[in-house]
Order: C-alpha cells, then sequence, then structure tokens
C-alpha cells in the first residue's frame, strides 16, 4: 500500500457535509440530475402521444425524494421503500432503472408491469421498492406488514414510505400509522407537504399548521424540515432509519416543498396564485441550491458536474432510444395472472364463436 | 373418533397450519388473551406466543393491508375479522390492493380473512351480514363458505396452503350447533373449487352453501315423506372460483334448479348461478331457474323481523313444491 504526504502549502481538503464523501455528494447530484432530465424526457414523450396514460411530474420535489431514499441501506434484501407519483428520484435510487419507467409509461409489452398499470406502479421487492396504488394510504398498512415481518424475524432493515399532505387525510394513513407505532414496526414515514392535492390547498386539508402535528398523536417522533435541501432531508432521514434499525419504531419526517408543475401534465394549474410558482422556481429549486452548496464550498467543481450532465443526458437518450419503438403487450396477455391458479381466466365465449 | 363441532374443527385447522408451518401467524381484535370474540383463537397465543398471534388496533383496513404487506414478505397471515360485517371497512384493501396485486405487479399475496357471518342469531344488521357478493364481483379474491365441520377444517388448511388471497366465511349458527366426527390423524384437505353433493336426489335441484345447506337437507327430508319428492343438494363450498361442472351436473340430472342462499336477492351470488345454468344448461330446463334468499332489506333485530327476511326451511320447502308442479 502505497501512501502520499500532503506537502504543508497544498489547501486543505473542506470539511464535507452529513459524513458524506465526494464521490456521495456527485451521486446524489446525479440521482437529482437523472430524475429531472428522464422527467423532461417523459414530457417530450407525453406530447408525442408516446406516453399512454398521464404524466406526473416531480418537478421541485426531487431533492426530499432522492435524498431520503440515498439515507437507506440499498442492495439486495435490505431496506425497501414504497413511492408515490412524484418520488420517480426514491425509485432511481433504489435501482429503478429509466428504460423501465419509460417502458412502464408507454405500456410497452417488455415494461415491468407488462402494460398492465401505470408510471411508478411496479416493484422489485429484491432491491427494495414497492410502488404504489392510487388509492392514497393504502401503503401505510402495507408497509406495516412488511416492517412487522422484517421485526418478526429480526433482519435489521428498514421499511420507508411516502405520503402526500393529501394523503394524510385518508383513514387507511391513520389505521396505518398507528398499527406501526403501536407494533413498533422499524418504519421511517415521509409526509410530503408540497401545497397541493390536485387542486385542493394545504389549509382545506387539515386545519394544523404542520404534518408532523398529525403524527405526534400517534406518540411517535416527528420533525418538520425543509424539502428542498437535499442535506437536511438526508441528516434527518438518515437519523430516523438508524433509529429504526435499532427497535426504537416509527419515525415520522415532514418535508416542506412545492409541486411546480400541475396534478398532472393537462392541469393548467389556473387554482395557483400568480407569481407562487415562479417564486419557488427562482428561490427554491432543490436542485439549484444543492448545487449552490456544493460549489460554494467547493466540495466539488462544475466540470464534475457538467460530465454529469452528460452522461445523464446520454443514459436517457440510449433509454429511450431501447424502448420507444417497442411493442404493446399483445392482446391475449391480459388474462394470465389473476391467480396462481388458475392460471389463466378464460376468453369469454364471444370471442370464440 | 372424537365428535367435534364446526368451531372445534376449523380451530384445529388453524392450530395444525400453525404448527406446521412457521410463517403462518393470527392478527386481528381480541384474537390473543381473550381468544378471539368467538373464542375460535382460545388458547393459541399460549401455545405459538404474541408475535404469532397478534392483537391489533381496531383497525381492519390496518389489519388487512399488514397482513398482505407480511405476505408480500412470504408469510401466511390469517387476520380475523371478529365479526364478518367489519370487513367493509377493508373493502378498499382487499379489492384494490390485495386482489389486484398479483396481476398487476406479479405480487403473491397468500393472506386468509375469515370471520363469523351469519344471521339466525338475533345480531341485527351489523352483526348478520353475509358479504359475499361485495367480493364475489372481485377477480383474484377467492371465496369459501363451509358447511359441514370436516370442510371447515380442510377449507382452513386449503385457504392458508393457497397461494392467493382467500376470504372464509364461517356461519356463527353452525359454530356449535353442528357436530361430526372427524379422523385423527387423518390430513383434511378440502379442495378449492369443489362443490360436494350433500344429498343425492333425482327430481330437483337445490344449489346451496353455508347454513342454507341444512336448511335444505330439513326441507328435502320433508319433501321425501310428504311429497315424494327426490331433492338433490349441491353444497357449492367454494363460492369463487364457482364449480360450474358440479352445478351443470346436477342440473343435467335433474333438470329443475332451485337456488338457496341466506344473502339477499338483488346482485346476489344466486343470480350469477342463474346466468351460468342459462348460457351452459338451457337446454337441460324443464322449469324456470328459480331463487329463495333473503328480502332486499337491511336485517332486522326482531325475531319476527329477522326470521320473515331470512329464509326459513319452510319457505325452501313450498319452493320446492312450485317448482316441483311446474
Amino acid at each position: 500500500m502505497t501512501s502520499r504526504a500532503v506537502p504543508a502549502t497544498e489547501p486543505s481538503q473542506p470539511a464535507l457535509p452529513a459524513e458524506l464523501s465526494r464521490g456521495q455528494l456527485l451521486e446524489l447530484y446525479r440521482y437529482l440530475r437523472l430524475t429531472r432530465t428522464l422527467e423532461e424526457r417523459l414530457t417530450a414523450l407525453y406530447r408525442q402521444s408516446k406516453v399512454i396514460g398521464g404524466l406526473f411530474r416531480s418537478l421541485g420535489q426531487e431533492g426530499e425524494s432522492v435524498a431520503s431514499a440515498y439515507a437507506l441501506e440499498r442492495g439486495r434484501h435490505r431496506d425497501l421503500l414504497s413511492p408515490l407519483i412524484r418520488n420517480l428520484g426514491s425509485l432511481l435510487v433504489m435501482g429503478a432503472k429509466p428504460v423501465e419507467i419509460l417502458r412502464q409509461y408507454m405500456a410497452k409489452a417488455d415494461g415491468p408491469t407488462r402494460g398492465r398499470d401505470t408510471n411508478v406502479h411496479f416493484n422489485d421487492l429484491e432491491i427494495g421498492y414497492l410502488g404504489q396504488i392510487s388509492h392514497l394510504g393504502d401503503m401505510l398498512p402495507v408497509m406495516a406488514g412488511i416492517t412487522l415481518t422484517f421485526r418478526m424475524r429480526g433482519e435489521a432493515r428498514v421499511g420507508l414510505v411516502y405520503i402526500g399532505d393529501g394523503g394524510t387525510s385518508t383513514g387507511t394513513f391513520h389505521e396505518g400509522l398507528n398499527f406501526a407505532a403501536v407494533q413498533r414496526c422499524p418504519l421511517v414515514v415521509i409526509g410530503e407537504y408540497n401545497h397541493w392535492a390536485y387542486s385542493t390547498p394545504a389549509e382545506k386539508q387539515f386545519a394544523v399548521k404542520d404534518l408532523a402535528e398529525k403524527a405526534k398523536g400517534y406518540g411517535i417522533p416527528a420533525v418538520t424540515v425543509d424539502g428542498n435541501d437535499v442535506f437536511a432531508v438526508y441528516a434527518a432521514t438518515k437519523h430516523a432509519v438508524e433509529r429504526a434499525r435499532r427497535g426504537k419504531g416509527v419515525h415520522f419526517i415532514e418535508v416542506k416543498t412545492y409541486r411546480r408543475k400541475g396534478h398532472a401534465e393537462h392541469d393548467d394549474q389556473s387554482y395557483v396564485p400568480p407569481g407562487e410558482l415562479e417564486r419557488w422556481a427562482r428561490e427554491n429549486d432543490p436542485v439549484d441550491r444543492y448545487v449552490q452548496q456544493l460549489l460554494q464550498h467547493a466540495w466539488v467543481e462544475q466540470d464534475d458536474l457538467s460530465a454529469i450532465d452528460a452522461s445523464v443526458r446520454e443514459e436517457v437518450d440510449r433509454a429511450t432510444d431501447a424502448c420507444a419503438e417497442e411493442r404493446l403487450p399483445a392482446p391475449e396477455s391480459a388474462l394470465p395472472g389473476v391467480y396462481a391458479d388458475p392460471p389463466a381466466a378464460d376468453a369469454l365465449w364471444f370471442r370464440r364463436v | 373418533m372424537a365428535e367435534i363441532t364446526f368451531l372445534e374443527a376449523l380451530r384445529q385447522g388453524l392450530w395444525e397450519e400453525m404448527e406446521r408451518d412457521e410463517r403462518v401467524f393470527i392478527l386481528g381484535e381480541d384474537v390473543g388473551i381473550y381468544g378471539g370474540a368467538f373464542k375460535v383463537t382460545e388458547g393459541f397465543v399460549k401455545k405459538f406466543g404474541e408475535a404469532r398471534v397478534i392483537d391489533t388496533p381496531i383497525s381492519e383496513a390496518a389489519i388487512v393491508g399488514a397482513a398482505a404487506g407480511a405476505a408480500h414478505m412470504g408469510m401466511r397471515p390469517v387476520a380475523e375479522m371478529q365479526f364478518i360485517d367489519f370487513i367493509s371497512c377493508a373493502y378498499d384493501m382487499l379489492t384494490n390492493y390485495v386482489a389486484t396485486a398479483r396481476y398487476r405487479a406479479g405480487l403473491s399475496t397468500p393472506i386468509v380473512v375469515r370471520g363469523p357471518c351469519g344471521g339466525y342469531v338475533r345480531g341485527g344488521p351489523f352483526h348478520s351480514q353475509n358479504p359475499e357478493a361485495a367480493f364475489f364481483h372481485t377477480p383474484g379474491l377467492k371465496i369459501v363458505y363451509p358447511a359441514t365441520a370436516r370442510d371447515a377444517k380442510g377449507l382452513m388448511k386449503s385457504a392458508i396452503r393457497d397461494d392467493d388471497p382467500v376470504i372464509y366465511l364461517e356461519h356463527k349458527w353452525l359454530y356449535r350447533r353442528i357436530k361430526e366426527q372427524l379422523p385423527e390423524g387423518e390430513e383434511i384437505l378440502t379442495p378449492i373449487g369443489e362443490a360436494r353433493l350433500a344429498r343425492e336426489g333425482k327430481d330437483l335441484s337445490i344449489v346451496t352453501y353455508g347454513a342454507m345447506v341444512w336448511k335444505s337437507l330439513e326441507a328435502a327430508d320433508t319433501l321425501q315423506q310428504q311429497d315424494g319428492v327426490s331433492v338433490e343438494i349441491l353444497d357449492l363450498r367454494t363460492l369463487l372460483p364457482l364449480d360450474d361442472a358440479a352445478i351443470i351436473r346436477t342440473v343435467q340430472k335433474t333438470n329443475k334448479v332451485l337456488i338457496v342462499h341466506e344473502d339477499t336477492r338483488t346482485g346476489g351470488v344466486a343470480g350469477e348461478i342463474a346466468a351460468r345454468i342459462n348460457e351452459q344448461a338451457f337446454e337441460w330446463l324443464d322449469g324456470p331457474i328459480m331463487r329463495v334468499t333473503a328480502h332486499d332489506v337491511p336485517l332486522p333485530y326482531a325475531p319476527t323481523l329477522e326470521d320473515y327476511v331470512l329464509p326459513q326451511t319452510d319457505d325452501i320447502v313450498k319452493a320446492v313444491r312450485w317448482l316441483a308442479n311446474y
């Protein structure tokens, strides 16, 4: 093993934040950039009518998605998270491939659900993500059961589940959170206060100021952090994950952020007060803020970031080229797999006469 | 061979599966020390421990959702609904999440959701329901509804071993009324999806399930003695998937069919059975397919009212006479 003495004249390396290495800072940036670039590509494909259904953007929320997922232990049969439609970044961090996401949005036969379900509704339990269903709140009980199993088996694994500000109004959210709290499940809940539930503002959704107030009613620790500060979200999640792994139970983290696009691409956002979107874009973009911090403290060079931008563009181009022209599923492939047994539903008589 | 009750038989099924497979665990309200409202799980927590017999909050959606999550991870949870009436609180979780999981996402969700159902016990509107029709419509679920002690045990064991989600309906009127000698040491597994001929006959068929099997048997004895009419009775045992072959077989044998269920009429299982007979055995019918069901009202509490709303043995006798004379 060789080592090199640092000359006394060389400036010392600036201290890195949140115990993250330089490589990790760049990796976080890569996921942020990949999320945004991939979504921009999806918007282009949506406008070309290649995305079959709705398109849900996470513009403005990439920071909390990426940073929270990054605090988990990743790998085969390690930690497991359940993302919402605006957590594309979390999926990418856990190891979902851009080509899978493109195929899924375009309902391709070779996509993760073979054209059966939409957007981020897919899973890979081995590398640690379980897609949501559209009924908000339902993933709380399911993740309570998954993390209950981790606890029952004595596995040092943690689950993480996202819920939007609107989603905290559902019954399943409360049932699931309470169940997990009582059972001391190793579960971290990220409450995303993004100000809008479709067109409904938070003040018409609940009468508390912070989502964290709701969680406190279940006897679990709850904190509110700046959701557009990557370091703050990462540090808070890391703390909660480690605590859960030590058997201390559920932890709720509210991330204050802002949904800068409509509920889906068709939504004209006419309900948003004038100037608000522009202000958040100008003053509080999570990616811009992250980059500023990296450069300001000289943790990385602009060239490092530019190289990542180029490599991400190339990756997304490659993924698009790989699947844009793929076929949709064969019609009859709609019948198998409702049950393990019987293996397929029968085609009805009028398809056979 | 010891004579045991329907309740004891289903307890045995559950017990044996928990002994056989450590992935099986129970969750529900008051299932632990108290042993469940009907004592189905009495003694389980002592034998298997609190980790495998979990008392939960009053949260049916969370109970079913947590069972689903555990099942994804390879467990075999059995969720108790204290009364099956409360399964409606988990309707979303069962129909949207659980039932679709394999199809949309390739997720295996081998859970059993079980609970006491049915009337004739003066339980009123919220402790007497038969919820099968609400789930019968949902691809991805299976529904079993045993009538005998043997099937109570055999279907419990099969449901736990099944790789798909199973709703297991147990009629509380049968719990302690039905007794049967079951062989000890024999593994009883009732196949899901297979009906059972409860009585052989030649003049007319009754297709039924649950407690109505016993009322139909009683009616058949009366009809044999008083009218000389020979009634065949098919106990469906599984409602989803229906055993079409067994239904068509009995229709082809007797050419007349009466469908009997305790649930209300409109949108009930009998309508689907009638449609299938119409599609698959129209030429074999010598009379209209008739139904005996509960009236289309919520189930009332007063004995006079409940008895009026629910189908009684005498109603079955009269319906069979009408159809036999058609």
